[in-house]
Parts: C-alpha cells; structure tokens; sequence
C-alpha cells in the first residue's frame, strides 16, 4: 500500500512539474537597451535639469519639460 | 516608471511638416526614409484635418508580434525599438503595422529593401546611450539627454504633443474643455463613442 502510495505521490509531482522545462512564448527580444535615466555621459548635450542615473530625477525631469515646452496654459500663467 | 506617448491634435496640427523635418534632420535620416509624416483627411475640403504620424509606440504592438527573428523590444519607459543587427529586413512588421511606421531604405543592390528603420521616440537603440554606433543606426538619443522627441518640442503650434502618457493625455484634456467641447472633438467619438440624448449613461446598443 506505502509502495503504491508513493509511486503515485511521485506521478503527481512528476505530471506537475511537466511545463516547468517549457520556454516561455512572450513576444519580445532577448535584446533590451539600458533604461534612459542612465544618461549619456555626454554632458554638453545633456539637460541640466535631472542628475543622470536617477531614475525619480529622471521623470521629474520629463513632466517638467512636457508641462513648461508644450502646455501653453501653463506657460501664459493662466487659464 | 512613466510610460512614453505620442499624441497629435488636429485642431491645431497646420500641416506645416515641421515635425518631419525635425525628425529628418536629427536623426540624419536618409531619402526616401520618412519615420514621421503628415497625413491629411479629406484634402482640399472644408474641415479637413491633417495629423502627424509615426510609430504610436504600441502597448501591444503588432510588429513585435509577427517579426520572425525578434528584432523588437520595450524599454522601460514603454519604447518599442528594434535592434538593426537582428532585423533581417523581411518587411513582415510593415504589413503589421496600422500606422505604416516601418520604413525600409532601398539603397539596396536591384533595389534590395535594408534593415527597417522607423521613429525611435528619439530613445536610440540597444548600444549605449549616446556612442556613435547608436548614433550612426538610430540617430540622436534625446531622452537619454533629458529631452523629449524633436518632432513634439519643433511643433510649432503644438498640435504634436510627446512625452509621459499621463502628462500629454492631461495637456490634451485641459485644451478640448478650453475650447468648450467634449465629445464632439473630432475623434474622440470615434474613440470612445457617440453621447447618447439626453443626459446619463451612455445606453448599450446592438451592433
């Protein structure tokens, strides 16, 4: 009965680790850039408005400009 | 992490390519290349409305889906951007593509199509941020120098709004209730259905 029992725990472990050899099937390269807060390092091109490597100065950085550069309402001072 | 988008306003969008031209000269895309263009509805007639397009940056982007070697990926900032050492130049992702963002260089022997090129978000590629390998396959990588794509900050009325998803979508929001309107923005029906008559919600029609 014991021999039973464990030949069948071993068959449940077996059929459930079955997918875990499977490779995942997401869309997408292998290939991924470094995230852009990184910075260039080149810092005559590089806006003085964030510290490079700071991922918060880094998005900090992006609403500013977004907001001063391309919202007109913001800019004019009103509404 | 904040998410990059694209979004053009073609109450103010002039047809003045001034964003193509930004992006062409940037980046030094060659002829025949155009990562962004202007397209412009019913020509000619009155109220027609012209938008500026390229790659939408698509949070579920079909190129990505079908390109047989896996060329593409996301970056962080929600980028779709495409390594041109992998692509084999098959032209799969121009099909794919609802917006026609793929754009192939035919500079080619017997007109042979090159890797695909297409708009970067002015984000790069997979080289390090700012090396001229990058810069040579890619252009200017303007988010890596804490700017917003070319195209979005040259529009000269602003129609061409780039930069954090939720930023732009609040810009955009503010200036349709400036300008009194609601639903009947053009596109926005389109977008997001008609109003029913009356007032509450929305009835559920049969298609």
């Amino acid at each position: 009965m014991k021999t039973l029992l464990a030949t069948g725990a071993c068959l449940v472990v077996l059929c459930g680790l079955a997918a875990c050899g499977e490779k995942p099937q997401v869309a997408g390269s292998s290939v991924q850039g470094q995230p852009a807060y990184v910075g260039t390092g080149v810092v005559p091109y590089t806006d003085a408005g964030w510290k490079a490597g700071d991922a918060t100065s880094w998005e900090e950085q992006m609403r500013t400009r977004t907001q001063a550069g391309q919202n007109e309402y913001v800019r004019s001072g009103g509404k | 992490m904040a998410r990059m988008k694209f979004i053009c306003d073609a109450e103010r969008c002039i047809e003045c390519n001034g964003c193509v031209t930004a992006c062409k000269a940037e980046h030094a895309v060659p002829w025949g290349v155009n990562r962004r263009r202007v397209v412009t509805l019913n020509d000619g007639v009155p109220g027609e409305r012209s938008i500026s397009v390229a790659c939408m940056h698509c949070s579920d982007a079909p190129c990505m889906a079908v390109c047989p070697v896996d060329c593409f990926y996301r970056t962080e900032e929600g980028v779709v951007l495409h390594d041109k050492d992998t692509c084999i130049g098959c032209g799969y992702c121009s099909y794919a593509c609802p917006f026609g963002a793929p754009q192939f260089p035919s500079s080619g022997t017997f007109g042979m199509r090159g890797k695909m090129d297409k708009c970067t978000f002015c984000a790069g590629g997979p080289e390090a941020h700012g090396s001229a390998a990058e810069n040579d396959k890619y252009g200017r990588n303007r988010l890596a120098e804490g700017k917003l794509p070319a195209c979005a900050e040259m529009c000269a009325t602003k129609a061409l709004l780039g930069g954090d998803g939720d930023v732009v979508a609040d810009i955009f929001r503010t200036r349709v209730m400036m300008r009194n309107k609601g639903s009947e923005v053009w596109g926005w029906g389109t977008a997001y259905g008609k109003p029913s008559s009356g007032s509450g919600a929305p009835k559920a029609t049969k298609s």
